[in-house]
C-alpha cells in the first residue's frame, strides 16, 4: 500500500498543503485575534504553596486605573460555575473509587500550588490588569508544604476528600502468580527507577478569548485546545450548565500540545463567565512563566521493579510497583495516565507469563500532572527497557539477544497479555535487526576503542518499546474506567463542482492533517488532492469529535474519514447506474471514474457531483440528492506501533558531557499515508525524550517552588544538544483499520529515554557505574565517574 | 507616550505609543503584524526574531523607541508578494516546520545566518539557532531547511 501508486496518494511524501500561511506569518492562534471592545484578564497566583486564604481585600484594585473588574472565588461560587472534571477514574484495592475533589475556579479558602489563582483582574490593558493585581491583599495562614510524592501520605492532608493525600491505590494482573514467579526464579533482577517531571512547554502558551452576545445568550470561546468539542462539552454541562449550542468554541491554529492542551483549564472558563459578567470580549494570554506554573506537568513517578527470569534467561514474572505524582487537583485524564496507560503497557515486546503492578496516585503541593507525549507508556516503557538492559549485562547476554530470545514470536499473534491488552499484530525481530544494522551495531566495539583513545568515553543502549494508542475502543474505556467514547467522526461534503470539503472531529496543532487527511481522500477518490478542503477546530462547523491525542488522528480520525469516504462511493455507485442505465452491482468505480463493467460507458466522479445537486435526471423516488456522508468510527481494538531506538554517545570526562553522536530508530507504524510528515512527528519525538534523558527537569523545592519556571532554568533541547536522526521502517499492517494504519506521534518520546539512558551506562560501564538517573546532566554524569575513579584507587 | 516612527516592511509606521513599549508589543499590539510570536518571557525562544535595519533581533528585548527610524522586516516582509523567499521555501520543501509558532523566528534567523556565512556547515546552523527554540521538530528538518535555503540563496 505504500507504494506511490499517485503523485499525492497515500504513501506520498507531499509537501504540507497547511505551510504556506505559517511561513509568511499568516498563520493565526489565538492571541492573534483581537476584538471590538476587549478587555484583558490576568490572574492573581498564589505565592505559596498550601495555605489557608483568611482574607483578600480587592478594593483598592477594583479602582485602580482601568479596571474594570476584579474577582475571587466568592463570585465564582455565588453564580454556581462548576470546576474542570476528571474524565477518567479507576477502582482502588480496597474496593473505594478514585477519590475526586473539587477544583474551585478561583481558589475558595485555601491555595493548593504555587500558580493558584486565587483573583483575576479584568482592566482595559494587559499592564493595568497586572498593576492593579499587585494592589490586592491576600492574608495567608500557611500550611506545610506537601512536596516529596513518595512520602506525601505522610504529609499535612491537602484535600478533606483525599485521606494520606492518595486520590488511589490501584492494581492490575495477578499477583500471587507474579510472586510465585518471583519466589521461584533462578534469578531476579531488581531496578528502582525514577521518571523526572517534565513542563510540555508547546511553544505557544495558553490563550483564551471569550465574547458573550447578549442578543442570543451564547458564548464564543476561542482557545489554545486539542479537542475542541470536549472543551464545549465540560464548558457547558459540567461548569456553566448552559446547552452545549448556546457556546461555540473554536481552537484556531494551536502551536503545539504534547497533551498540555487537551484539558479545560480554569482560565478558559473565567473568561468564558467574565465575558457576560462584564458584557465586552475577555482575552487571557498566558506568559511562558505562568505557563511553567500553571499548565499540567507530566511523568514524576517512581518505579520498583522485580523481573524474575528462568535458568535460560527467559522472564517469567515482572513486578512493578509505582508511585505517582498527581499535584494539587486531579487533572481530566491524571488518573488513566500512570494506570491504565501504564500498567498495560509493562508486557513490552516480551512473552511474560505473569505481571503485577500496583500503582500509588499521590496529591502534592505542585501543579497538576497530567498526559505529555506518551502518557504513561514513556514510563512504562523506560522501566522495562532499563530493567531488561540490566538484566542483560547482569546474566552477561548481549542486550539485542537477550530482548531477542524473550520477544513475543511472530507466530503468536494476537498476543494476550497479562495486563488486559491483546495485540492484534507485530513482528519485532526485523526491527531490532534493522535499527541494529542502521547504527553498525557489530562494529560498534571498534568506535569505542577509537574513542577511548581520545580519552572519551562511548556507549551504545537500545530499547525495543510497544505502544497502544489510536484510543481507543469506547467500550473498553467504559469498561476500564473512563467517561467518555473514544470514536472519532468525519463529514465528507462533496460540492456540487466535485471538490470537497473534510470536516474533521480531531485537531492538528502541527501534525499536518490537512495534507494527511487530503491525501486518504484524494487516494480513495481517484481526485487531485488540491480539490480537498480539510475543515477542524470549531465545534459550529465540525461534527462532534474528540481531538487530537494519545497518536488517535489517524487510526480513529483518519478511519473515520475513509468510512465516510466509502459512504460517498456506495451513493455515487447508485447514482452512476442511474446515469448509465446499468446495475449498480455492474459499476466499478476506479481513478476516479465510475464505469459499467466490461464496457466503455463511465461517468467521472465530477459528473456524479453536478447530477446529486442538479438531479434533473436522478433517480428521485429511491434516492436523496446531494452527495455528503457522516461516519463515526470507533476502533475495535487499540493499535499496537513498535519498534526499536538505539543511541549512541560519547562522554568527555573532563566535562561530563554527554554528547549523542548517533541515533538509529526503526519504526513500524504499519501503513504510511505520508513518510516525510511521520519521519518529522518521529524526529520530534525522540528530541523530547532526548530532553527528557539529559536536560530536563521540573524541580520544585521543598517550599513547593518551582525552580525551574523559565527557560533559562528549565534546560529545553536546543538544535545544538541534538544529532540527526537515521530513521526507517517495518511493517505489519494494523488488522482492524481499513488504512491499516497505527499512531507515529508518541513513538519516538516513548522509546528515546531508556536507549539514551542505557548507552550513557554502558560507555561509563568500563568505570563500573551501573545506574544513572535522568536527566544525565554534565554536573551527575561528571560526579558519577569521579566517584567510580575514587573508589577504583581505594 | 511618544510618537515613534519606523520603516516596518517598507512602510512607513508612525504610532503614539507608551515609553516602555516594547517592540514587539509596537508590531503585534499597535500595527497589528502578528506574525511575530511571543513564547517566553526571558529572551529564549527567539519565536520573535525580526530583522532591524539588517540584523536579526529578537523584538521582546527592546523598547520600540530604540527602534525609531530603523528599517524592520517581518516574517510578512519575507516573501517576494507570492513568491516564497528561498528559505521559506526550503523550510516547505523540508518540512523544517510542524505547528508553525517558532517558524517566523527561526526563518528569520537562518536568512541572517546564511546572508552573513553563504557557505553555513551543518555545525554552523546547529550553533546558530541555539537562540530559537523548536519543540516539535527536532530541528533535524530545520537544519536541513537550512542547508536548501542557503543553496538556494547562492552558498
Amino acid at each position: 500500500m505504500n507504494e506511490v501508486t499517485k503523485i499525492d496518494g497515500i504513501g506520498s511524501s507531499v509537501r504540507r498543503t497547511e505551510d504556506k500561511k505559517f511561513l509568511t506569518g499568516k498563520g493565526r492562534y489565538t492571541d492573534d485575534i483581537n476584538k471590538p471592545g476587549q478587555v484583558q484578564a490576568y490572574f492573581l497566583r498564589s505565592d505559596v504553596a498550601h495555605a489557608e486564604i483568611k482574607s483578600i481585600d480587592t478594593k483598592a484594585a477594583q479602582s485602580a486605573p482601568g479596571v474594570v473588574g476584579v474577582f475571587t472565588g466568592s463570585d465564582i461560587a455565588a453564580d454556581k460555575i462548576g470546576g474542570p472534571i476528571c474524565g477518567w477514574v479507576v477502582p482502588c484495592r480496597d474496593g473505594s473509587s478514585t477519590k475526586e475533589p473539587p477544583h474551585p475556579l478561583l481558589a475558595q479558602g485555601k491555595v493548593r500550588f504555587v500558580g493558584d489563582a486565587v483573583a483575576v483582574v479584568v482592566a482595559e490593558t494587559m499592564e493595568q490588569a497586572k498593576s492593579a493585581a499587585e494592589l490586592i491583599d491576600v492574608d495567608y495562614n500557611e500550611l506545610t508544604p506537601v512536596v516529596d510524592f513518595v512520602n506525601a501520605d505522610k504529609g499535612a492532608q491537602i484535600h478533606e476528600e483525599v485521606p494520606n493525600n492518595c486520590y488511589f491505590d490501584w492494581e492490575l494482573g495477578d499477583e500471587s502468580a507474579t510472586n510465585k514467579a518471583i519466589e521461584s526464579a533462578a534469578k531476579v533482577v531488581k531496578l528502582s527507577v525514577r521518571n523526572n517531571r517534565l513542563v510540555p512547554n508547546a511553544m505557544e502558551p495558553r490563550s483564551a478569548l471569550a465574547e458573550y452576545d447578549s442578543l442570543d445568550e451564547s458564548y464564543t470561546l476561542h482557545t489554545t485546545s486539542q479537542n475542541p468539542h470536549l472543551t464545549r462539552l465540560v464548558l457547558a454541562a459540567f461548569m456553566f450548565a448552559i446547552p452545549e449550542s448556546k457556546l461555540r468554541v473554536i481552537a484556531p491554529d494551536v502551536g503545539g500540545g504534547f497533551g498540555s492542551k487537551i484539558y479545560v483549564y480554569i482560565e478558559e472558563a473565567v473568561c468564558v463567565w467574565a465575558s457576560k459578567k462584564i458584557g465586552r470580549p475577555v482575552k487571557w494570554t498566558a506568559d511562558r512563566t505562568q505557563a511553567f506554573l500553571t499548565d499540567c506537568h507530566g511523568r514524576d513517578h517512581v518505579n520498583d521493579v522485580q523481573l524474575a527470569l528462568d535458568d535460560n534467561n527467559k522472564i517469567i514474572g515482572l513486578r512493578v510497583d509505582t508511585v505517582c505524582n498527581l499535584g494539587a487537583y486531579l487533572s481530566a485524564f491524571s488518573v488513566v495516565v500512570p494506570t491504565i496507560l501504564h500498567g498495560t503497557l509493562l508486557s513490552g515486546q516480551y512473552d511474560i507469563p505473569a505481571i503485577y503492578t500496583n500503582v500509588k496516585g499521590m496529591a502534592t503541593n505542585t501543579v497538576n500532572v497530567d498526559a505529555y507525549r506518551g502518557a504513561g507508556r514513556p514510563e512504562a516503557t523506560y522501566l522495562l527497557e532499563r530493567t531488561m538492559e540490566t538484566a542483560a549485562k547482569e546474566v552477561g547476554m548481549d542486550p539485542a539477544e537477550f530482548r531477542r530470545i524473550n520477544f513475543i514470536p511472530k507466530d503468536a499473534f494476537p498476543y494476550q497479555t497479562q495486563v488486559a491488552l491483546q495485540y492484534d499484530i507485530g513482528d519485532y525481530e526485523p526491527h531490532l535487526d534493522k535499527a541494529m544494522e542502521m547504527i553498525d551495531y557489530s562494529n560498534f566495539e571498534k568506535r569505542r576503542a577509537e574513542a577511548a583513545k581520545r580519552g572519551m568515553y562511548r556507549g551504545i543502549g537500545m530499547s525495543s518499546y510497544i505502544e497502544a494508542c489510536g484510543l481507543a475502543p469506547s467500550a473498553v474505556v467504559g469498561a476500564l474506567g473512563g467517561r467518555v467514547g473514544q470514536w472519532e467522526s468525519a463529514s465528507v461534503r462533496v460540492n456540487p463542482t466535485g471538490t470537497i470539503s473534510v470536516f474533521t472531529g480531531s485537531h492538528s496543532h502541527g501534525q499536518g492533517h490537512a495534507t494527511t487527511f487530503a491525501q486518504i481522500v484524494a487516494d480513495k477518490l481517484g481526485i487531485p488532492m488540491e480539490n480537498v478542503e480539510v475543515i477542524h477546530g470549531d465545534t459550529d462547523k465540525t461534527p462532534f469529535g474528540m481531538g487530537s491525542y494519545g497518536s488517535r488522528s489517524l487510526a480513529s480520525g483518519g478511519s473515520a474519514i475513509s468510512k465516510a469516504v466509502d459512504k460517498i462511493i456506495n451513493k455515487s455507485k447508485k447514482i452512476a447506474a442511474h446515469l448509465l442505465e446499468a446495475s449498480e452491482d455492474d459499476i466499478d468505480f476506479k481513478d476516479g471514474k465510475f464505469v459499467v463493467g466490461g464496457t466503455d460507458k463511465e461517468k467521472a466522479f465530477g459528473e456524479i457531483a453536478l447530477a446529486a445537486y442538479v438531479p434533473h435526471n436522478y433517480p428521485l423516488e429511491t434516492l436523496e440528492p446531494g452527495l455528503e456522508e457522516n461516519a463515526f468510527y470507533d476502533p475495535t481494538n487499540f493499535v499496537f506501533p513498535s519498534g526499536t531506538h538505539i543511541a549512541e554517545v560519547e562522554i568527555d570526562p573532563a566535562t561530563g558531557v554527554v554528547e549523542v553522536v548517533d541515533w538509529a530508530a526503526c519504526d513500524d507504524f504499519g501503513n504510511l499515508v505520508n513518510p516525510m510528515i511521520v519521519e518529522g512527528q518521529v524526529h520530534g519525538g525522540i528530541a523530547q525524550g532526548i530532553g527528557q534523558a539529559l536536560l530536563e527537569d521540573a524541580h520544585y523545592d521543598e517550599n513547593g517552588q518551582l525552580l525551574t519556571a523559565s527557560y533559562m532554568d528549565y534546560c529545553m533541547p536546543r538544535a545544538d544538544d541534538l544529532p540527526s536522526f537515521k530513521v526507517g521502517y517495518t511493517n505489519t499492517p494494523c488488522t482492524h483499520n481499513d488504512l491499516g494504519v497505527k499512531g507515529c506521534g508518541e513513538a519516538g518520546a516513548i522509546a528515546s529515554p531508556p536507549a539514551l539512558i542505557n548507552a550513557v551506562i554502558d560507555a561509563l560501564s568500563p568505570l563500573g557505574v551501573t545506574d544513572m538517573s535522568m536527566p544525565a546532566t554534565p554536573q551527575k554524569v561528571w560526579k558519577a565517574i569521579q566517584e567510580s575513579q575514587s573508589v577504583a584507587a581505594e | 507616550m511618544g510618537e515613534i516612527s519606523l520603516k516596518l516592511n517598507g512602510k512607513l509606521e508612525t504610532k503614539d505609543v507608551a515609553d516602555n513599549t516594547l517592540l514587539i508589543d509596537f508590531i503585534r499590539e499597535h500595527v497589528g503584524l502578528t506574525g511575530t510570536h511571543v513564547g517566553c518571557d526571558t529572551s529564549q525562544c527567539g519565536a520573535c526574531v525580526i530583522h532591524l535595519d539588517g540584523v536579526s533581533v529578537k523584538a521582546c528585548t527592546m523598547l520600540a523607541k530604540q527602534a525609531e527610524g530603523s528599517e524592520i522586516v517581518t516574517i510578512e516582509g519575507l516573501a517576494d508578494g507570492d513568491e516564497l523567499h528561498p528559505m521559506q521555501q526550503a523550510f516547505h520543501e523540508n518540512h523544517g516546520l510542524q505547528c508553525g509558532f517558532c517558524t517566523p523566528g527561526m526563518v528569520m534567523s537562518a536568512v541572517e545566518m546564511v546572508t552573513k556565512n553563504k557557505n553555513i556547515s551543518e555545525d554552523e546552523i546547529r550553533k546558530g539557532l541555539e537562540g530559537n527554540i523548536c519543540r516539535c521538530t527536532g530541528y533535524h528538518n530545520i537544519v536541513q531547511s537550512v542547508k536548501a535555503g542557503a543553496a538556494k540563496m547562492g552558498g
